[in-house]
């Protein structure tokens, strides 16, 4: 926003309500699903935005009630699976950008390019293929069949990410540290790692989001809770009776898997934090 | 501390172009050598060789008669300090300080660290900051943490890449003077990069000037002003630079185009028979007649010049007198300011006088010139057709001689 100086009354009030707007448009939907999780069965129809009585009927039954195999089963193979899937990414994808950054060497440009190639393919377009091929080689609902689609989505962006990243970084550091007496590694590790962390953690966060929120692969290249995630079990969620649609447990569903995502970003707030560099060369 | 010996090194990239180009230079145990030049001359590049962050593509790198060049730059203790200053922005200046300490795990124990940081830090005027982290600090304050880096080091050599080009002008000319004064206390064979020729000329034992990849000339600040080997040397020491009028020698007038000018029988043999050549004329080497006593008017030349302008600086006054140039010389002139990261070749002479002299634009001035200190030179070959070897191999033997002393004062404060 505004470097310089400060904002005017006028300018000032621009940006508030610009704000609150934004805010509103982008908070409503997840305060209605909130709120629609604390609503009884009976409640689910009344139009009103708050519910008439509220109730933890839903998060009971995806919890501890009926619906709780299918739900928990599901939330162990999102987090299993997720974490799997970014930890690879994030280890590959800071191995490439390190070398993309550092080293010039022939088809850099390529991996960049195929990346990005990667990374705009629509997803709907593979994940045919993927089934008849995943059915054949057996890896069909399994963590595996997952987790290496995932990469696929998430490995653009985090060599995207992290390259950029890394290309800010003083080179001149590990250079000086390797006058200091430092190896390669000592060097790599003592004065460039503490520097990429922020860089690194914001791409696991990102990367992290990307696998969590997959609906696609997570619903065609399952068929049981062996490796079924959440976004694709809330589909399987049964009502009391084939008449009933079950929108409470699901909205309950949405908010429980909501809550990992904000946790991760409070936790890692710091770490994102840019800046760190700053005073490192120059003035 | 050790002798550091270049023995016709040579730096070649893969596109065949040799950056430093047979270049040998013996630097004596706790000498201050300068490399200087202009941007793209190899100078850091040579830098980066002797530290080991380039490889050496031909000759022979010799640390305390050792050869190093297959040695990786932690292997060689040598302590640098960078351009960027290349501070750990996520450690102290306690720890960047002690950083080189920590990484030779079992070497120190955590008092002798102490010691050696505080030792640092109170020889820098850092004691307070220690605590500090980087970003917070004043430019000055990152040079001396950097420094403070390599002191702890005991390393065999500092070598200084441009250290203080970040720096304001004022706090450059402390700085400047402080490197001088730890390198003398420590009596640490030092190589310093720089393209500013102050801190060339104040610093060095000893300056080095390269010029695309080449040594051109490697003897104390006096010599390389007093008796430079060639036009480029010339040109580059100096500042304001050095003019160079063209002009044909004849017995004992040179033919200028400001007029004829008598010159001394050394100016006049080196010249003799050439079809043209160039004065080399330092501003200073000009002076105002009308304030010169006759006995002084008698070692020099007076010779008449119309004024362009003038500058008045209060401590000294320059006045620009110009000149229409010869088109022989053109050509090489261009080139030489070409090389010298000059923008364009001037075709006034800069002239400085004393400043109560009273010299307007316009004026017809009367300028004394001492003619026994100018130099004459080859147009082509930038050669030095009047340098006395043995008068510039003198004043580097005194500054040897200086730097020994210095020495000596320092070792025998320390023991009181």
């Amino acid at each position: 926003m505004a470097s310089n100086g400060k904002l005017t009354g006028r300018q000032r009030l621009g940006w508030t309500v610009l704000t609150v707007v934004v805010l509103l448009y982008a908070l409503f939907p997840v305060a209605a699903i909130l709120a629609t999780s604390f609503k009884t069965q009976a409640d689910l129809g009344n139009a009103s935005f708050l519910p008439s009585s509220w109730t933890w009927e839903n998060y009971q039954m995806i919890l501890v009630g009926d619906a709780q195999g299918l739900f928990l089963t599901a939330l162990r193979n999102s987090i299993g699976i997720t974490l799997i899937a970014t930890f690879i990414a994030v280890v590959l994808a800071t191995l490439c950008a390190y070398a993309i950054a550092r080293l010039d060497f022939p088809g850099k440009k390529i991996i960049l390019g195929s990346a990005l190639a990667v990374s705009i393919f629509p997803v709907i377009s593979v994940v045919t293929p993927l089934f008849n091929l995943w059915r054949n080689i057996g890896l069909y609902d399994t963590w595996p069949g997952l987790i290496i689609p995932y990469l696929s989505l998430t490995l653009p962006i985090s060599i995207w990410t992290l390259a950029a990243f890394f290309r800010q970084i003083p080179w001149d550091l590990e250079q000086a540290a390797q006058v200091d007496g430092a190896t390669q590694w000592q060097a790599f590790r003592r004065a460039i790692v503490p520097l990429a962390m922020p860089g690194v953690f914001t791409t696991a966060i990102i990367a992290f989001f990307i696998a969590w929120n997959d609906f696609v692969y997570g619903i065609s290249l399952t068929s049981t809770e062996a490796a079924r995630p959440v976004p694709a079990a809330l589909a399987f969620f049964t009502g009391a009776s084939q008449f009933e649609e079950p929108t409470g447990a699901i909205s309950a569903a949405a908010i429980v898997v909501t809550i990992p995502v904000v946790v991760l970003v409070l936790l890692f707030q710091r770490q994102i934090v840019s800046g760190l560099t700053q005073g490192a060369v120059k003035g | 501390m050790s002798s550091i010996t270049l023995q016709n090194l040579v730096k070649k990239y893969d596109d065949g172009f040799p950056a430093v180009n047979d270049i040998s230079i013996d630097i004596e145990d706790g000498e201050f050598i300068i490399l200087v030049g202009p941007s793209g001359c190899g100078k850091s590049t040579l830098l980066r060789m002797i530290v080991g962050l380039e490889d050496i593509t031909e000759g022979d790198l010799l640390i305390g008669g050792e050869r190093v060049n297959e040695k990786a730059p932690r292997e060689r203790n040598l302590a640098m300090v960078f351009q960027s200053y290349a501070l750990y922005p996520h450690l102290t200046v306690y720890e960047n300080i002690a950083f080189p300490m920590r990484l030779t795990k079992g070497q120190f124990t955590k008092e002798q660290i102490d010691e050696k940081v505080q030792y640092a830090a109170t020889m820098l005027e850092l004691t307070e900051h220690l605590d500090r982290k980087p970003a917070n600090l004043s430019g000055g304050q990152r040079q001396r943490v950097a420094m403070g880096r390599a002191i702890v080091r005991d390393a065999d050599a500092f070598l200084f890449d441009e250290p203080l080009s970040n720096l304001d002008a004022k706090l450059r000319g402390q700085m400047r003077a402080e490197i001088a004064r730890l390198q003398r206390e420590l009596n640490t064979t030092s190589v310093y990069v720089t393209h500013d020729q102050t801190e060339a000329m104040t610093l060095g034992d000893r300056v080095a000037v390269l010029k695309k990849g080449l040594l051109q000339q490697i003897a104390s600040p006096r010599e390389l002003y007093e008796q430079p080997a060639n036009l480029f040397v010339a040109g580059f020491i100096g500042s304001p630079s050095m003019n160079f009028l063209p002009g044909t020698v004849e017995g004992n007038v040179f033919s200028t185009p400001l007029g004829k000018i008598e010159i001394p029988d050394r100016a006049a043999k080196a010249g003799a028979g050439r079809d043209i050549v160039l004065a080399g004329i330092r501003p200073e080497f000009f002076e105002d007649a009308t304030q010169l006593s006759d006995v002084q008017l008698s070692k020099g030349t007076t010779f008449t010049a119309e004024i362009s302008h003038s500058e008045w600086l209060g401590n000294e006054q320059y006045a620009y007198v110009g000149y229409e140039t010869d088109e022989r010389v053109a050509d090489a002139l261009q080139n030489l300011a070409e090389e010298m990261d000059a923008d364009e070749l001037r075709t006034q002479l800069v002239v400085e006088v004393d400043a109560t002299s009273r010299f307007r634009g316009g004026d017809s001035a009367e300028l004394w010139l001492d003619t026994r200190r100018m130099h004459l030179f080859d147009p082509v070959s930038g050669e030095n057709l009047t340098r006395d070897e043995e008068a510039g191999a003198e004043l580097t033997r005194e500054a040897r001689e200086d730097r020994r002393r210095d020495a000596e004062r320092f070792a025998a404060a320390k023991k009181d």
